[in-house]
């Protein structure tokens, strides 16, 4: 059993123990602790469920490589599944609960898929896509669904809030370790400002575990006398619980912050993204080690060499009284030197190697520990939890030598450098053949904004262990010319398979991902299968797909990939290294961008007046507008009907501030509009508005408005309440980059400025009790306009109407937006006047058949088939979509065209449904010849109206379509014009 | 996450704040334009790995839009210049053609 002992423990502090619980078993740690920590020391080794064959899983190692060791933490809206126990914290009160399992952890409904391994082989899910047909619907899907997966999604929302930071540096260290603070120390001294990053709560990384010496102080001096230095320098910024996440292009580093993780509910943000600028970045990240490919190593107990004497050193944890050691190389002994240390038994050492001679493997033998060399495990024994191993030859097929009792297995395969800092962005690594490892090719790093290395690998993560070297390639930050060898350690020995001849059988139980459930037969029948590419296989086999992302199995399985395809490992290559190194929290992701300040909210000056008026709102863009202003009891629809009718009989007053308004001035002015749009406004007379429509160069319409000759030489032009930045880009564009030399200046006014329709029989007669300006029919016509005081308010009024009633629409500034608004009201109470929504006026405006941008266009739509070829010059040489609108398919005959629709039955027209036509087209579908494109219950007319896009419509008036609506029912409905109301405008001609 | 400098304010400012725009240096073919021109105007874009000159717009900044000379490849910026100018300027050139000697000019 593993248990905590008696004394040690370099990280724990005995004095403050902790109580928390793992699937509501209360249990103990202490401050210090990781959870895994704390679950091994309170003999938790059975901790979860793989995957696929729902296996036992326990811990394998002790940091951000653990594949096993998730669980499902917290609870509530601060639940959150898959927390990785061996980088979590251990706090107080803290709640755990194992995963993907049913009904309990102990008895696993889903083992049975262990049984059935041989037909759920590589490539499983592809195989159920395949064949037969239905399967994957009616008999697969529902089982993967129901077995799949590792915890189970939060139904809550997030209690917690996240933030952002940015940072600046000249040189980010990413790794507090040896490598990296003898680094950070030496960047400082040249005065640089450096960065920090450490993703765990302790600086030195490995090294106080793995001992040694360090510039003649042991690892914890050394450490603690470096940070005293650095400390005291203002150019350096230390960072615990800070993982460098990714490096993206020209020095951008994104690094997570867990603040609040231990301390849930405190106030403070739970983590923090920091979006980093750094001119160079050290990567100084360390190294993983790897497992080793034996039947059976995925039993709970086997563990990692290093993650093992990690739970020994740090947490005083002992994952077992007998511990065998198997291995490739020499650091795995420091592992068995610490158990005998610990008064622990290490029955055997199995060595793959032949001979074994160096420092480390003598003191073992020096302590009595039995060293056994080319021998390799054969098979480990044991269900949840090892009970021994059998022994074999590493050269041989597994013929059983030996078994030997224990409850705990150490494995080591080798490191690996962790290289997805520096792969990132581009950097290349090359395979150092000798130590079987990728690591960082420093003639190809990745590449800053100047062409200019922007990353340097040291230490460890450049394949660098020796402490001296170490210390002396971080001190200039650049890379050692060559690589020494680790002080006082003998070669290792590549080892992918155990024993190397090992038959079916065993390869059916030698884990790669143990997250995933891939083993060595899976990627040999991958390779089998055709698969060549590693990240093919990858896909096929999921290998390294897990939360874990390979970091333990990838160099393993590309090894094996290699062999199958044989062919070097160089040439079979890595996969993709993507950021982020460890999973980071969406929350940490989206930082205060969430609820009400998700985006910014822009409110028109009456906004506050809307909400409190019963404002049932629209989004519009970034502003919100009333849709309609509800009275007590009153549904939308009836809402939406009562403005309407108040409107055509009596006034209405609308908040048009969000339309657009932007100014266009200067010398050049009226040539630059006269390209812009596709009429003349260069002609407009002071005084004057024009309608006018605008184009994409490819001749797409894409805005109208009204158009407006303030003065001689300045134009105030009206956009879509949503396109007004559009359009002002769209015209800053021509103006920078075309037409540079024009004398131009645009200005958007959108907000400068309150606007109110009122709109109505009714609605000069409010405009003279406002007082102060001239409005009647001879001195402000249709399509006019004035300046001057109403209502004491400086306003400019224009006469034009989006509802075919006699209207006006007057523009205040935004500062007194508010005070007219209240006059309108004042001023319209005896006139019958109510305030109206965005939905009355677009049923206003579809009643007049007036398009609206958006509805009748969607960037496909042309004016000329809306039936606005009125609005297009015929003198002007050129216009913005011109030249593209003259392309054949634009002047086609056979073009949809707009017309109105009248339902037979007086019905509403479902919005957007498709108009059909005879037959059938080449994919068997039913053709069409239209569809509609507003449609709307006319609370005028007393029925439903709609507008649509028809070919050759308007010389079908007259004609009935088919619309299919949900359900196989048909609304048919008469092809008529789009005017419905009021054809001859005598409404607004008063 | 590019860092290009806008040639207007001086700003050395973050993707975040830049608006793309696409190729740079586009000859306008309008009314009586062949539909070959037009076409090529209109759609035909440079995709090259490599050199690629582009437009930008500091939208979130000084508002003016800019011109940019950039490595599609390596993300190495050659250079940002004012968008009031029909070819690339000389000495920009001369940099590129030293940071790429294979590299063949504008075309």
């Amino acid at each position: 059993m593993s248990t905590r002992l008696a004394t040690g423990g370099r990280l724990i502090d005995r004095t403050k123990p902790l109580n928390f619980t793992f699937n509501g078993k209360r249990l103990r740690g202490f401050a210090g602790d990781t959870l895994a920590s704390a679950l091994l020391g309170a003999n938790q080794m059975l901790l979860g469920r793989s995957f696929k064959y729902h296996r036992p899983r326990g811990l394998v190692g002790s940091g951000v490589e653990e594949p096993n060791a998730l669980v499902g933490l917290g609870r509530s809206g601060r639940f959150e599944p898959d927390q990785r126990t061996t980088t979590t914290e251990l706090f107080d009160g803290a709640e755990t609960v194992s995963q993907n399992h049913w009904p309990t952890l102990d008895l696993d409904i889903g083992v049975v898929n262990n049984w059935a391994y041989r037909f759920l082989p590589a490539g499983f899910y592809y195989k159920t896509f395949m064949f037969p047909r239905f399967a994957w619907k009616h008999l697969f899907e529902p089982i993967v669904r129901r077995s799949a997966g590792l915890g189970r999604a939060p139904s809550l929302r997030d209690e917690d809030r996240y933030e952002q930071a940015y940072g600046f540096c000249d040189v980010l260290v990413a790794g507090g370790g040896v490598a990296g603070l003898a680094a950070a120390l030496a960047a400082a001294r040249k005065g640089a400002r450096v960065i920090v990053l450490e993703q765990t709560a302790h600086w030195g990384g490995r090294a106080p575990v793995d001992g040694g010496t360090i510039d003649g102080q042991s690892p914890d001096d050394w450490i603690r006398n470096t940070l005293q230095t650095i400390e005291k320098m203002e150019n350096v910024t230390l960072r615990r619980r800070c993982m460098a996440a990714g490096l993206y292009d020209h020095g951008y580093v994104l690094g997570y912050e867990q603040i609040a993780d231990t301390t849930p509910g405190d106030g403070r943000p739970r983590h923090r993204l920091w979006r980093i600028r750094a001119a160079r970045v050290v990567t100084a990240t360390g190294a993983l080690e790897r497992p080793l490919a034996f039947a059976g190593n995925d039993v709970p107990g086997v563990m990692l060499a290093s993650g093992l004497r990690d739970y020994l050193v740090n947490w005083a944890v002992s994952p077992g009284d007998r511990t065998v050691i198997v291995t490739n190389n020499d650091d795995a002994y420091r592992t068995a030197l610490a158990l005998h240390e610990a008064g622990l038994v290490v029955p055997a050492i199995l060595d793959a190697r032949a001979s074994v001679t160096g420092a480390l493997p003598d003191a073992a033998r020096a302590l009595g520990i039995r060293v056994l060399e080319g021998r390799g495990i054969a098979k480990v024994h044991g269900g949840k939890r090892v009970t021994g191993v059998s022994v074999c030859a590493q050269a041989g097929e597994g013929s059983v030598l030996e078994d030997i009792a224990c409850d705990a297995v150490a494995m080591s395969g080798g490191w690996s450098p962790i290289v997805h800092l520096w792969s990132h962005c581009g950097g290349k690594l090359l395979w150092d053949a000798p130590r079987a490892m990728f690591r960082p090719d420093a003639a190809r790093p990745p590449t800053g904004a100047d062409g200019q290395p922007m990353a340097v690998a040291v230490g460890a993560a450049n394949g660098v262990f020796a402490l001296s070297a170490i210390l002396a390639e971080a001190k200039d930050t650049a890379p050692a010319p060559a690589i020494p060898a680790p002080d006082d350690e003998a070669p290792m020995a590549p080892v992918w398979v155990m024993p190397q001849g090992a038959p079916d059988a065993l390869r059916y139980k030698m884990w790669l991902d143990f997250q995933n459930d891939v083993k060595v037969s899976d990627v040999q029948l991958a390779a089998r299968e055709g698969y060549a590419s590693v990240e093919h296989t990858k896909r096929y086999t999921t290998l390294g797909m897990a939360t874990d992302q390979g970091k333990l199995s990838n160099i393993n399985g590309l090894a094996i990939l290699s062999d199958a395809l044989g062919q070097p490992i160089p040439a079979t290559g890595t996969t993709t290294f993507r950021p982020p190194y460890t999973p980071i929290s969406f929350g940490a992701i989206a930082g205060e961008a969430r609820g009400e300040i998700f985006q910014p909210l822009r409110r028109t000056p009456m906004h506050e007046w809307h909400a409190t008026h019963g404002a049932h709102w629209e989004p519009v863009g970034l502003w919100r507008r009333p849709y309609t202003y509800l009275r007590h009891g009153e549904g939308l629809h009836d809402s939406v009907r009562r403005e309407v009718r108040n409107t055509r009989a009596a006034v209405g007053l609308l908040d048009a501030s969000t339309l657009g308004k932007i100014v266009v001035k200067g010398p050049d002015a009226g040539k630059f509009l006269d390209m812009l749009y596709t009429n003349m406004m260069s002609t407009l007379p002071v005084g004057k508005c024009r309608y006018g429509l605008m184009c994409s160069e490819n001749g797409f319409l894409s805005d109208d408005g009204v158009v407006v000759r303030l003065s001689e030489d300045s134009w105030l032009c009206h956009t879509t309440s949503g396109g007004a930045d559009r359009i002002h880009g769209w015209m800053e564009d021509w103006l920078q980059c075309e037409w540079w030399d024009w004398k131009v200046h645009t200005v958007n006014l959108t907000e400068q400025f309150a606007q109110v329709a009122v709109v109505g029989p009714n609605a000069r007669k409010l405009l003279e009790k406002l007082g102060g300006m001239d409005v009647s029919a001879a001195a402000l016509p249709f399509m006019t306009f004035t300046e001057g005081v109403l209502a004491g308010i400086r306003a400019r009024v224009f006469r034009i109407s989006f509802s075919g009633e006699l209207s006006y629409e007057i523009a205040v500034p935004a500062s007194e937006g508010m005070a007219f608004w209240t006059a309108c009201l004042q001023a319209g109470e005896d006139l019958g006047l109510m305030p109206y929504g965005t939905e009355a006026l677009h049923i206003m405006r579809a009643e007049k058949g007036f398009i609206m941008i958006g509805d009748e266009t969607d960037g496909t739509v042309i004016p000329q088939d809306l039936g606005l070829g009125w609005a297009i010059s015929k003198k002007k040489a050129d216009y913005l979509g011109k030249r593209a609108q003259e392309r054949a398919h634009m002047a086609n005959p056979d073009r949809w065209q707009l017309v109105g629709l009248e339902t037979l039955d007086g019905s509403v027209l479902p919005d957007g449904v498709l108009a059909l036509a005879a037959g059938v087209n080449g994919n068997g579908q039913k053709n069409t010849q239209g569809r509609v494109t507003s449609t709307y219950f006319s609370p005028t007319l007393n029925k439903g109206i709609a507008m649509g896009l028809v070919r050759h419509g308007p010389q079908r008036m007259g004609e009935v379509l088919d619309f299919p609506t949900e359900g196989g029912k048909v609304v048919q409905a008469r092809i008529c014009d789009p005017v419905f109301y009021d054809k001859d405008g005598e409404k607004q001609n008063v | 996450m590019l860092t290009l400098t806008c040639p207007c304010c001086g700003v050395a400012a973050e993707e975040t704040e830049l608006a793309p725009g696409g190729e740079a240096h586009l000859k306008r073919f309008g009314p009586g334009a062949s539909d070959e021109d037009f076409e090529t105007y209109m759609f035909a874009r440079k995709n090259p790995k490599g050199v690629h000159f582009e437009r930008w717009r500091h939208a979130y900044g000084c508002g003016k839009w800019f011109l940019a000379a950039r490595c599609t490849a390596t993300l190495e910026v050659f250079g940002t210049y004012p968008a009031q100018t029909t070819e690339p300027p000389a000495d920009l050139i001369a940099r590129i053609k030293t940071r790429r000697p294979d590299w063949e000019g504008c075309k």
